[in-house]
């Protein structure tokens, strides 16, 4: 941890050199509550299986001042999902790669840099940037303030609806050990509408690529908005995301993360219920074996009454991996006629695998709808013989099986071409097929 | 078509069939009966290649192949078909894929091409309509929500879809209504051929009215202790086990 703070401290210049003032502003404070903070320790209630010192002690490379020159996303990773009509945006390394050619969003939509956002839209960038990581985030949340360099903001203004799906893909590679720490804004004001899916990719397997993301939603009254993440990288890769979300009344969110293929990954979720009817999915999916750990913390605060918050979380489990998922419900003192619904399902393939499930309910009223429900098994072996009995080899019903098991977290999403693509990609997992998606056609 | 020399077999420990001897032809109908507990059930898992169950001495001869060397996968493609008793509920699975896979690695396993979805379909409507089974049910998961009725409907349909060579049912009548017997009954004696034969395990004469049989066994206590003709279940029907022990 102290390298950091001594690298913020001398490096201040060039961490400040190529971004917008008004991002720069946030350091400091940020520095403070880091140094108070720390990164969260291992073993602490909220970090009991991932341990974020020791993923980050190694001597990283930032990527600071950095431009993306020299390559073109579009032609290095012709990310192309067949039926899926869509604005796509890149961000590599960090860095938001910014193109000439106009994309035709309806009137006032702003799709693009987080530094571009900051100089054009100072007023919104200052009311929305930081609110949510500065109070309810951790030490990762400070850290990532301090070091961010660039990122990407979504901001649909009042009534807009954004029909194409918009997409972002990240991209991390290089030559030796490195972190990014990228940042996100979503801002959706009154009655906007938009989905957004972001697909995670490294392009090289060697050094150990780690990412800091934190993302910020806001969704005003009667916005809707669709987020769906999907990881696929490789077994050197740390992923450490913070997604902050806050929902205005009878506002809708999906988000929906689905982890492909990773190294080590965790992703934190607080959602904030703040306007009554608001409704929250929350959907997850993990496929991990060999030695990968995914560790998905939730938290969901029904502040106010009538709102709706509904969690699934499945688990494939392989070989020596580990999952963990914990989630936290906590319902107000006064938000009554709260419906809250919990579920977390894990499929374990070989004894050497772990999964640590934690559901937490905290309940403090008195007039409301709450389950949660937690399983963690095997294949049901007289499901597998039924299979066998009618000619069926074991491996291939075993597959139907556990591609049957990612059935409801797929069907929770609402692009098509992104729930055919990802049927095909589940399955060439399940088969140990290569996954590249570059050029995935 | 299937022999069956002095079979022994166990389950958890525990010796359930105790040197039992069948001999099956083509075109037979074989019925067997016996109290509970005599090992009818164990016999049908064991001829499926129910990983519970061990085989510890004796041989199964089916087609000219040792059956309890072969994984039940390769049972099915070789011909062995069981009616389950209780057939499994598979949630996500639907019936289109779960058949469509099945007949497929069958048609693999006999160098055939597989099937294409227009032929697939085809083929599909053919054999519902000998069980006379709901359409809607083939687009649902595989027995999820089906009524007991519908499930034996759904074995037999199984069986059209796969045509075995021998087809074992097992206490495929308990659980059905009239209604329902008769037109699983009419199912199974549809698919009757002279290349093809059937074992019927009922505890009771009342399947046997619609299913008539060529030969009747009595298994107990893990043997076979009596066969004779169809008239034997009217007999048992009449005087119970006991008279035979």
């Amino acid at each position: 941890m102290q390298q950091y703070i001594d690298f913020f401290k001398s490096q201040r210049q060039k961490i400040d050199e190529s971004c917008a003032p008004l991002l720069n502003a946030f350091r400091e404070k940020a520095f403070e509550s880091f140094q108070r903070l720390g990164f969260p320790a291992y073993q602490s209630e909220d970090y009991q299986h991932t341990d974020i010192a020791g993923l980050l002690k190694d001597d990283f490379g930032f990527y600071l001042n950095h431009a993306v020159t020299g390559i073109n996303p579009r032609k290095v990773f012709p990310c192309n999902v067949p039926n899926l009509n869509s604005f796509k945006h890149f961000v590599v390394n960090g860095q938001f790669y910014e193109e000439q050619t106009a994309m035709n969003l309806p009137q006032g939509v702003f799709s693009g840099s987080l530094n571009t956002f900051a100089k054009q839209y100072p007023a919104l960038f200052s009311r929305y940037y930081n609110r949510q990581a500065a109070e309810k985030g951790d030490g990762l949340a400070a850290f990532n303030t301090m070091f961010v360099q660039d990122g990407y903001v979504l901001y649909v203004p009042e009534n807009v609806i954004v029909e194409k799906p918009l997409q972002l893909t990240n991209i991390s590679g290089g030559n030796v050990n490195s972190l990014v720490n990228r940042r996100m804004l979503i801002i959706l004001e009154q009655g906007a509408q938009a989905k957004l899916l972001v697909c995670d990719h490294t392009t090289d397997e060697k050094p150990i690529l780690a990412a800091t993301q934190v993302v910020e939603i806001y969704t005003g009254e009667n916005a809707s908005f669709d987020f769906y993440e999907m990881e696929e990288s490789s077994l050197n890769t740390v992923r450490l995301t913070a997604n902050f979300v806050q929902q205005a009344a009878s506002s809708s969110v999906i988000a929906n993360n689905i982890t492909l293929s990773n190294g080590v990954t965790r992703n934190n979720y607080q959602v904030d219920l703040t306007g009554k009817q608001a409704e929250t999915h929350l959907l997850g999916m993990a496929i991990v074996d060999v030695q990968q750990k995914i560790d998905n913390f939730t938290l969901i605060n029904h502040r106010v009454s009538d709102c709706q918050s509904n969690e699934l979380f499945k688990y494939i489990l392989d070989d020596e991996a580990v999952g963990t998922f914990s989630g936290r419900i906590i319902v107000a003192k006064d938000a009554q006629k709260t419906a809250a619904y919990q579920n977390n399902r894990n499929l374990l393939g070989s004894n050497n695998c772990r999964m640590y499930s934690k559901p937490q309910l905290e309940i403090y009223a008195d007039d409301v709808k709450c389950s949660h429900g937690m399983t963690t098994g095997q294949l049901d072996e007289t499901v597998l013989f039924y299979m066998r009995s009618r000619g069926i080899p074991k491996e291939e019903a075993a597959l139907l099986l556990k591609f049957a098991f990612t059935n409801d977290v797929i069907g929770g999403i609402r692009l098509e071409g992104l729930r055919d693509r990802l049927k095909l990609l589940i399955e060439k997992r399940f088969r140990g097929e290569s996954l590249k998606c570059q050029g995935c056609i | 078509m299937l022999t069956i020399k002095d079979l022994h077999a166990s389950i958890n420990g525990k010796e359930i069939l105790k040197g039992l001897d069948l001999q099956i032809n083509a075109g037979e109908v074989h019925a067997i009966m016996g109290p509970n507990g005599s090992g009818k059930s164990t016999l049908s898992a064991v001829l499926v290649g129910n990983p519970a169950y061990e085989a510890t001495k004796g041989e199964v001869i089916f087609e000219g192949k040792n059956l309890l060397e072969m994984s039940p996968e390769e049972r099915s493609c070789w011909g062995i078909f069981l009616s389950f008793q209780y057939p499994v509920e598979i949630p996500g699975v639907s019936m289109v894929n779960f058949m469509r896979t099945a007949v497929n690695e069958h048609r693999k396993r006999r160098g055939e091409t597989p099937l294409t979805a227009g032929e697939f379909l085809k083929m599909m409507r053919e054999k519902q309509s000998i069980v006379e089974l709901d359409k809607n049910l083939v687009n649902r998961s595989v027995n999820e929500g089906f009524s007991g009725g519908e499930k034996k409907r759904n074995e037999i349909f199984q069986m059209a879809m796969l045509e075995p060579k021998l087809a074992i049912l097992d206490e495929t009548d308990s659980g059905l209504d009239i209604d329902a017997l008769r037109i699983v009954a009419n199912g199974v004696n549809q698919l009757k051929r002279p290349d093809n034969a059937t074992i019927v395990i009922t505890h009771y004469q009342r399947l046997l009215d619609y299913i008539k049989p060529d030969v009747v066994h009595v298994l107990y206590n893990g043997r076979i202790i009596k066969t004779g003709s169809p008239e034997l279940a009217l007999e048992l029907e009449e005087k119970g086990y006991d008279w035979l022990k």
